[in-house]
C-alpha cells in the first residue's frame, strides 16, 4: 500500500534562510503520526511546508500526486485540513459561520448543514455557542472549533499544530480524546505537532523527532517512547 | 421651518451618494487596509459610460444595468491587472498607484468626453412629489435606489456562501486559504462590487451636480468623511456616516458658512473624528501590541 503522504528531501525557507534541511517521512491512510522536537526544530514549518504556505524545495506527494508546486487553496481542496498554530479562528464571525467556512471548498455543499450538526454532536459546547462571535469563546472552545472547522472539509489528512497549547490540563485531555475519536470514526489520518511528547506518543502510531530542521529519530511510537535519548530530552524521566 | 426640512431632504439625497461611495471605500479598506482614492473617479468614468449608452439610444434602466455590470467587470480587471502586482509593495507605493488611477481616469474622461459640463438624465419624473416644491422625485428615487443596493449587498454578505467567504478572506486571509478560499479572487470581487456600487452612486448624483470629469472629487471627500465618521472598518457605520455627513453639510452650508465653504465641513469632520474618536462611531478601536 502506498503512503497517503510522503515527503522526500523536503527543504523549506523563510526568506533566504533554510529552516528544513531535507526531511524524508511518510504516513499511512488512517494513521496518527506525531512530529516531536524542541522549539525552533521546524515542526510548525513542516506543516506549513506541506500546505504550500512557504517556499519549499523537494518533493511532497499526497495520495501519489505531487503537491509541492501547488497553492495552499488547491492543496486544501485535495483533502488536507490544517489547524494552524494560533488556531486560525475567524474571530469576528460566529461559531456556525466558522463551521460553514470549513465546508466552503467541498463539492457536496448540500451535506454541509448535516455535517455541522454532526460536529455539534462531537462538540456539544459549540452548539451552545453557535450564534456567538468566535472571538468570545474560551481557549478550549476555540480549539474545538478549530478542529471542527477542519473536519468540515471532510479531509483525508488532518494537520494539527499544538492543539494543547495554552490549555488547562483537563481540557488538553478532552482534546486528545477527541483526536482519538475523530481518527477512528472519520477514518482521517492525523499529523500531530506537539510539545506534550508524553501524550502525543500515547496517541500516535508513528513518530518523528526533529532537531534543527532534520529528522534525527523515527519509528513506531512505542519504540520511540522507550528510546533513551527521547526519554531524557523530551519525556523528562 | 420648511427651509430647514428642505435642507435635510437635500442632505439625505447627497447623503445616499456619500453613503454608497463610503461603502465602496470600506469594502476595499476592510480587505486591504487602504483607502482607494480613485474610487470617485472610477464612479465618474462609469457615469460617462452610462451617458454614452443612453445617448446611443438605450433605455435608461438597460443602460443602468449594463453600466453596473461593466463597472463590476472593470473593478475586477483593475484589481487583477493593476493592484495585484503591487499587492506586497510598501504602503506608499500602493497609495501612489491609487493616485495614479485617479489621475488616469480623470484625464481619460476629459480626453474622451471633453471637460464641457453635460446634463445627465434622471429616470424619475420631474414634477415635484406630494406638491412640496423641494421634494424632487429624483431625490426620492435616488434614496430608494441606494436603499435597494444596500439591502442587496447586506443580503449578499450575510446570507450567501460567497459573501461569507469574502468576509472571511478580508478578516483573515491566511485562515481563509486554509479552508480553500481563493483569497486573490475574493479581493478582485470586492473591487468589482465597490466599482459597481460607485457606478450607482455616480448615476444618482450626476443629474444633480451635472456630469463633468471632476464631479466626484468633492463627493469622494464627503464619502471619506462619512466612512471615517461611521468607522472605516464598519460597512453599516460608513452608510450611516455618509447620510449624517450629507445632512450636516447642507445644514451647515445653509445656516453657518454658506455654500462656498461647504467642502470644509468634510475636512473639519475628518480632522475632528481623527482627533476625538479615530475608530469612528461604530468602528472598533484596534489595539496593536508592539
Amino acid at each position: 500500500m502506498g503512503a497517503l503522504l510522503a515527503a522526500a528531501g523536503l527543504e523549506a525557507f523563510y526568506g533566504p534562510t533554510r529552516v528544513l534541511r531535507g526531511l524524508d517521512f511518510s504516513l499511512q491512510e488512517g494513521s496518527i503520526t506525531t512530529l516531536l522536537g524542541a522549539n525552533g526544530a521546524g515542526k510548525t514549518t513542516t506543516l506549513r511546508a506541506l500546505c504550500g504556505m512557504i517556499r519549499t524545495r523537494g518533493e511532497i506527494r499526497f495520495d501519489g500526486e505531487r503537491i509541492d508546486r501547488r497553492g495552499t487553496e488547491d492543496i486544501v481542496r485535495l483533502g488536507i485540513a490544517h489547524v494552524p498554530d494560533g488556531r486560525g479562528t475567524f474571530l469576528h464571525l460566529s461559531t456556525e459561520e466558522n463551521l460553514r467556512l470549513g465546508g466552503y471548498a467541498r463539492k457536496d455543499r448540500r451535506a454541509v448543514a448535516g455535517d455541522i450538526e454532526r460536529m455539534y454532536e462531537y462538540f456539544p459546547r459549540l452548539r451552545e455557542r453557535r450564534r456567538q462571535q468566535a472571538g468570545t469563546l474560551s481557549g478550549g472552545e476555540q480549539q474545538m472549533l478549530a478542529i471542527a472547522r477542519a473536519l468540515m472539509l471532510k479531509p483525508r489528512l488532518l494537520l494539527l499544530d499544538e492543539p494543547s497549547f495554552g490549555l488547562a490540563p483537563l481540557v488538553v485531555g478532552q482534546i486528545f480524546d477527541i483526536m482519538r475519536t475523530v481518527n477512528q470514526k472519520e477514518r482521517v489520518a492525523i499529523l500531530l505537532v506537539e510539545q506534550n511528547a508524553t501524550m502525543a506518543l500515547e496517541l500516535a502510531d508513528q513518530a518523528y523527532l526533529l532537531e534543527t530542521g532534520r529528522i534525527v529519530i523515527s519509528g513506531g511510537a512505542d519504540d520511540i517512547r522507550r528510546n533513551n535519548t527521547v526519554r531524557r530530552s523530551y519525556l523528562g524521566y | 421651518m420648511s427651509v430647514f426640512w428642505d435642507q435635510v431632504f437635500a442632505g439625505l439625497v447627497s447623503g445616499c451618494v456619500y453613503a454608497s461611495v463610503a461603502l465602496a471605500l470600506v469594502m476595499i479598506y476592510q480587505a486591504t487596509h487602504l483607502v482607494n482614492f480613485a474610487q470617485g473617479e472610477m464612479a465618474m468614468f462609469s457615469t460617462y459610460l452610462a451617458w454614452s449608452l443612453i445617448n446611443a439610444g438605450l433605455p435608461y434602466w438597460l443602460a443602468f444595468a449594463l453600466t453596473v455590470l461593466v463597472s463590476f467587470g472593470g473593478g475586477v480587471v483593475i484589481e487583477r491587472v493593476v493592484i495585484r502586482p503591487v499587492e506586497s509593495a510598501p504602503l506608499l507605493s500602493i497609495v501612489v498607484v491609487f493616485i495614479g488611477l485617479l489621475v488616469i481616469f480623470n484625464s481619460l474622461a476629459g480626453w474622451i468626453y471633453t471637460y464641457t459640463i453635460k446634463s445627465f438624465p434622471s429616470p424619475f419624473p420631474s414634477q415635484p412629489l406630494f406638491g412640496i416644491a423641494h421634494v424632487s422625485p429624483h431625490g426620492v428615487g435616488a434614496i430608494g435606489v441606494t436603499l435597494v443596493v444596500l439591502v442587496l449587498l447586506y443580503a449578499f454578505f450575510r446570507f450567501t456562501p460567497l459573501g461569507l467567504a469574502m468576509r472571511a478572506a478580508a478578516q483573515n486571509p491566511q485562515s481563509a486559504r486554509l479552508v480553500g478560499i481563493r483569497v486573490g479572487w475574493m479581493l478582485a470581487l470586492g473591487w468589482g462590487l465597490a466599482a459597481a456600487v460607485g457606478a450607482v452612486a455616480g448615476m444618482m448624483v450626476a443629474p444633480i451636480v451635472y456630469l463633468d470629469p471632476n464631479m466626484m472629487s468633492g463627493v469622494l471627500l464627503y464619502a471619506f468623511a462619512g466612512a471615517l465618521l461611521g468607522g472605516i472598518d464598519s460597512p453599516g457605520g460608513a452608510v450611516i456616516g455618509g447620510f449624517i455627513v450629507g445632512v450636516l453639510e447642507n445644514l451647515v452650508g445653509a445656516y453657518l458658512v454658506g455654500n462656498d465653504l461647504k467642502l470644509s465641513v468634510a475636512l473639519v469632520l475628518i480632522v475632528g473624528v481623527l482627533i476625538v474618536r479615530p475608530a469612528g462611531l461604530f468602528g472598533k478601536a484596534i489595539v496593536t501590541r508592539v
